[in-house]
């Protein structure tokens, strides 16, 4: 794949490359980033892709708030992020080049879409003159193609209407681009002939778009900048892969732990809300695997649908970003008190109330550790890539299962919508963990504990001889009967917080990410920062520092070690998209010096700024 | 295998071992009664039934009972029940609430639960008031209720819990009274039988914080003539002699009282209450005291094909066989592999 013809100049290697796609949120952007995507991890590059879409679904054409975007990193070392400046901007308007051109690096290529460029697109984005006139993309290789024109030629032998016709527009824009990293179309192709099978024109007239962008960047003189690029395999551990977002891989998580739990079934309650409605719609899909999904009325029903099928036997699952989380929190604390298993996903977004929805942020830690009323302790994990959301979400349900307790996995609107090449585990090799409920009527009340995690019993409806009680109300630690009793509720206040603190003995001990176990600056994150992190701390190495990265995937209770692991160390630098909260906890704990690196833009992180971040704290050499 | 057959339950072992903490005198103590002797009659299991109750006297219910049962938070239990009922559609599901707990805190799942129809029993205790935070009114308190929250009089309008359940689509609403034992029984058998949400209404007194709310219609004296027993097929007749009625205004699309033997009126005259008639319950349920008697009984009974949970589980079947092997799950669609 990728090959030249014999008479093609050398294409120029590149090690790594990052392209964003932008145009109307109805030019289909999303489709030709995630087309690009298939064909590059088919091409053998390592990747990371972000989609960066409005709220509106469809804001009024033309306009700045109508762009959306799909940046895609890929290479051939390993790639952990969507990359921090643009290397190639793909414009299909003027609005979205005016939005995307400042993330362009100095000496980046726009191909922009001179077609798009009328007197009313301009006027629509708020440019008072064409910055195709002027010295706005001065600082920039500019590849001005008329590919509306282009596009409409190409399609034309298929009868289509103008309106039709062009929106193909993006099939050829892609066409373009696999030509010039030398990526192969025929992934795309059976695709398109795929997902327009009832409407074939349709079909012919996208393939005709691709193949003509694709023959332009072949024949057409682009220059001696034109040759096109080569960016080679990146060296990946063999094995079968795919590519997978993190809702994607949240799912297939959840239906590979009910499957290790041995459970016969798994209730998914969720009320839709950006960005986790995603994985109200992947376990939809899943109903042979045992998934039963239900759109509850509110958030409060779907935590509550998902606390009374734990108590009558299935593993409830609720989902939601973080102001369905705060509605929810009230009957989180019932799950907490009746000690029911249930898995909580958080898909985090940006800002208080409202805030943005579309836009990532991982400020819902405070919220999920403490954020209830009175003494409500549970397990907190978070994923830190795409692919480890499959892991975690495994290991939430064994811990729900296991502790008889409420968990909340964070996700963040960037785990749930990025994508990067998964090599897929055989699940075979996963431990099962199964879940045996009570049966014996002998000796049984509905809060005996297992003298060792602490967990009660899980006495399921339909169980004869075990009919009980349960409820919000205090109840007694012997009998599981109500009890105002003032002992009684210290102690089992205290269970509550020794149950899910020995959590901590059945989770692997910290490790260290990246680096050495000690030295100068720790660079601490937790969630999707991981991507930035890891190679912010990878280029301080190479230049020789102390640096390290550690990154925390439980969050409550914390690893044995991690404080101790903190403490040799120098600095503390926690980069986290909030104010500083995991930070806050650290010092809390640990009692040690952390310092936070906070963003809160609604951007992930970009790995120079944690890099510059960390050597601001190194010692002058 | 031989079987061994169950030995029929009695209403007291339907009892929990707990001691019952309700106020001496309140309505509750006559429904929990009701409740016992209708599941002992139905001949249930105690391992099958669960009753699911929310927040408020009404929601204590379930720890009096010798069944599985579930205290949860305030206005929730639908929601709760509902994922009970979706987890194990085998299990009997009743959900046991109050005024405050069903119409107002929890009136959206209310709603919900009556319109998706799942196969269980709600049960609504009103007693037109707050009684566990010690008598505010309530989404059922008349207007002009004065109460510590309301010392001039409540403002709202009241909302009635039988029209509210057959606007949010029900397809069973009855009502009866706390101490009308065989009519509450004959009711709550009713509600079981009925293959879909049943909606019950239960005008409960409370003796500390709303004592005689209902005598309009309840008390000994005035009873037979405020009180209209709807029977599907018979006529709505009432009063101590059955001799009063209600059939529609000539020309207009409205009730009114009529004596049989009166102006002319006969049997049939009168309306025969048709509980398939889902307008007939609209009309039902709004009589009012003391213009009109109270309809009590099963008001509307006209089933869907199947509940929801039925078509859940249909529409798992109708995904295809059941599958478990997650590696091919994983694999699915488009992969790639790289060569050691």
């Amino acid at each position: 794949m990728g090959l030249q013809t014999p008479s093609a100049p050398a294409r120029e290697t590149r090690d790594s490359v990052v392209i964003r796609f932008a145009g109307d949120s109805g030019d289909g952007m999303q489709v030709t980033g995630s087309q690009f995507t298939v064909e590059t991890a088919l091409a053998g590059n390592d990747l990371s892709t972000f989609p960066d879409f409005p709220a509106e679904i469809r804001a009024p054409a033309g306009t700045t708030f109508g762009v959306s975007a799909f940046q895609i990193r890929f290479g051939s070392q390993e790639v952990l992020t969507p990359g921090d400046d643009v290397d190639v901007l793909v414009a299909m308007n003027p609005a979205a080049l005016k939005v995307n051109v400042k993330d362009l690096r100095a000496g980046g290529l726009v191909v922009l879409d001179t077609g798009a460029f009328s007197e009313r697109n301009l006027v629509k984005a708020g440019y008072v003159r064409s910055p195709l006139d002027d010295d706005t993309l001065a600082p920039y290789t500019v590849l001005k193609l008329d590919i509306t024109k282009q596009t409409l030629e190409a399609v034309k032998p298929h009868g289509l209407g103008q309106k039709d016709g062009l929106r193909s527009r993006n099939m050829w824009a892609l066409g373009l681009m696999l030509w010039m990293y030398g990526r192969d179309k025929q992934a795309t192709i059976d695709g398109l002939a795929k997902k327009f099978a009832k409407r074939p024109e349709i079909a012919a007239a996208n393939i005709s778009a691709l193949n003509a962008g694709h023959a332009f960047g072949e024949t057409a003189e682009l220059g001696h900048d034109f040759t096109g690029y080569a960016v080679p395999r990146a060296a990946v551990p063999p094995g079968v892969y795919r590519t997978v977002n993190g809702a994607d891989a949240l799912a297939l998580g959840l239906v590979a732990g009910l499957k290790k739990s041995g459970l016969e079934r798994l209730f998914f309650s969720g009320y839709p809300i950006t960005p986790a409605s995603s994985l109200l719609h992947d376990m939809a899909n899943l109903k042979p695997y045992g998934v039963v999904t239900f759109q509850a009325e509110d958030e409060i029903a779907a935590v509550c649908a998902a606390i009374g099928a734990s108590y009558a036997g299935a593993l409830g699952v609720t989902s939601s970003s973080g102001p369905g989380l705060a509605l929810k929190t009230e009957a989180i604390g019932l799950a907490i008190a009746t000690e029911l298993p249930l898995v909580i996903v958080n898909s985090q977004r940006a800002g208080p109330s409202t805030g943005m929805p579309t836009k990532t942020e991982q400020s819902d830690l405070f919220q999920a550790v403490y954020g209830r009323n009175a003494d409500a302790p549970l397990p907190v994990l978070a994923s830190s890539t795409p692919a480890d959301c499959f892991e975690v979400a495994i290991e939430a349900v064994r811990l729900a299962t296991k502790y008889m307790t409420p968990v909340i996995l964070l996700t963040d609107g960037f785990l749930a919508n990025a994508a990067e090449p998964w090599r897929l585990p055989n699940v075979d090799d996963i431990a099962a963990f199964p879940v045996a409920k009570r049966t014996d009527p002998e000796g049984f009340h509905p809060f005996l504990r297992d003298p060792e995690t602490l967990a009660r019993v899980w006495a399921v409806p339909g169980t004869k001889g075990l009919e009980h009680r349960i409820g919000g109300i205090e109840r007694s630690y012997d009998s599981g009967h109500i009890s105002y009793d003032p002992a009684n509720h210290q102690k089992m206040t205290d269970t509550r917080f020794a149950k899910v603190a020995r959590i901590a003995d059945d989770i692997p001990l910290q490790r260290v990410a990246l680096g050495k176990d000690s030295g100068a600056v720790a660079v601490v994150g937790w969630g999707s920062t991981f991507g930035p992190i890891h190679e912010a701390v990878k280029e301080l190495l190479a230049e020789g520092q102390a640096v390290a990265q550690i990154h925390v995937r439980y969050l409550n209770p914390f690893p044995k070690n991690l404080g101790e692991l903190l403490g040799r160390f120098d600095h503390v630098l926690v980069p986290e998209m909030n104010a500083g909260q995991l930070v806050a906890m650290l010092r809390s704990t640990f009692l040690v010096p952390a310092e936070s690196l906070s963003k809160v833009t609604g951007k992930p992180f970009k790995s120079a700024e944690v890099a510059d971040a960390t050597r601001a704290r190194l010692e002058p050499r | 295998m031989t079987v061994v057959p169950t030995p029929q339950l009695t209403a007291k072992d339907f009892a929990s071992d707990q001691e019952v903490r309700w106020c001496p005198g309140c309505g509750d103590y006559a429904i929990l009664k009701a409740v016992h002797k209708t599941l002992a009659d139905l001949g249930v299991s105690r391992e099958n039934t669960v009753f699911v109750s929310g927040i408020g006297c009404s929601s204590r219910f379930p720890y009096y009972m010798s069944t599985f049962g579930f205290h949860t938070i305030h206005g929730r239990a639908p929601a709760i029940a509902s994922g009970v009922k979706l987890a194990n559609p085998g299990l009997d599901v009743w959900v046991i609430s109050g005024d405050g707990d069903a119409l107002s805190i929890g009136g959206n799942h209310t709603l919900h639960l009556l319109r998706r129809n799942l196969n269980m029993n709600l049960i609504v205790f009103n007693n037109e008031i707050y009684g566990l935070t010690k008598g505010q009114y309530s989404p059922t308190s008349r207007k002009g209720t004065k109460s510590p929250s309301t010392p001039q009089g409540s403002l709202d309008t009241p909302i009635s819990a039988a029209l509210f359940a057959l606007g949010a689509g029900a397809h069973f609403v009855a009502r009866s009274i706390d101490t009308a034992q065989p009519h509450l029984v004959q009711v709550l058998k009713r509600a079981h039988a009925h293959h879909g949400t049943s909606f019950v209404e239960v005008f409960q007194n409370c003796v500390v914080f709303n004592d005689g709310v209902f005598d309009e219609f309840t008390a000994k004296d005035v009873a037979a003539d405020r009180q209209l027993h709807c029977e599907h097929g018979l006529p709505l007749l009432f009063g101590k002699d059955r001799q009063q009625g209600l059939r529609l205004k000539p020309g207009k699309l409205e009730l009114e009282v009529v004596t049989l033997g009166k102006d002319g009126v006969t049997l049939d005259d009168i309306l025969v209450h048709d509980e398939k008639n889902r307008l007939m319950a609209n009309m039902l349920a709004a009589l009012e005291a003391p213009e009109f008697p109270v309809a009590l009984g099963v008001l509307y009974c006209n089933p869907a094909p199947t509940s929801y949970e039925d078509d859940v589980y249909a529409q798992v079947a109708a995904a295809g066989a059941p599958k478990s092997d997650i590696n091919v799950l994983l694999r699915q669609g488009r992969t790639w592999t790289v060569q050691g």
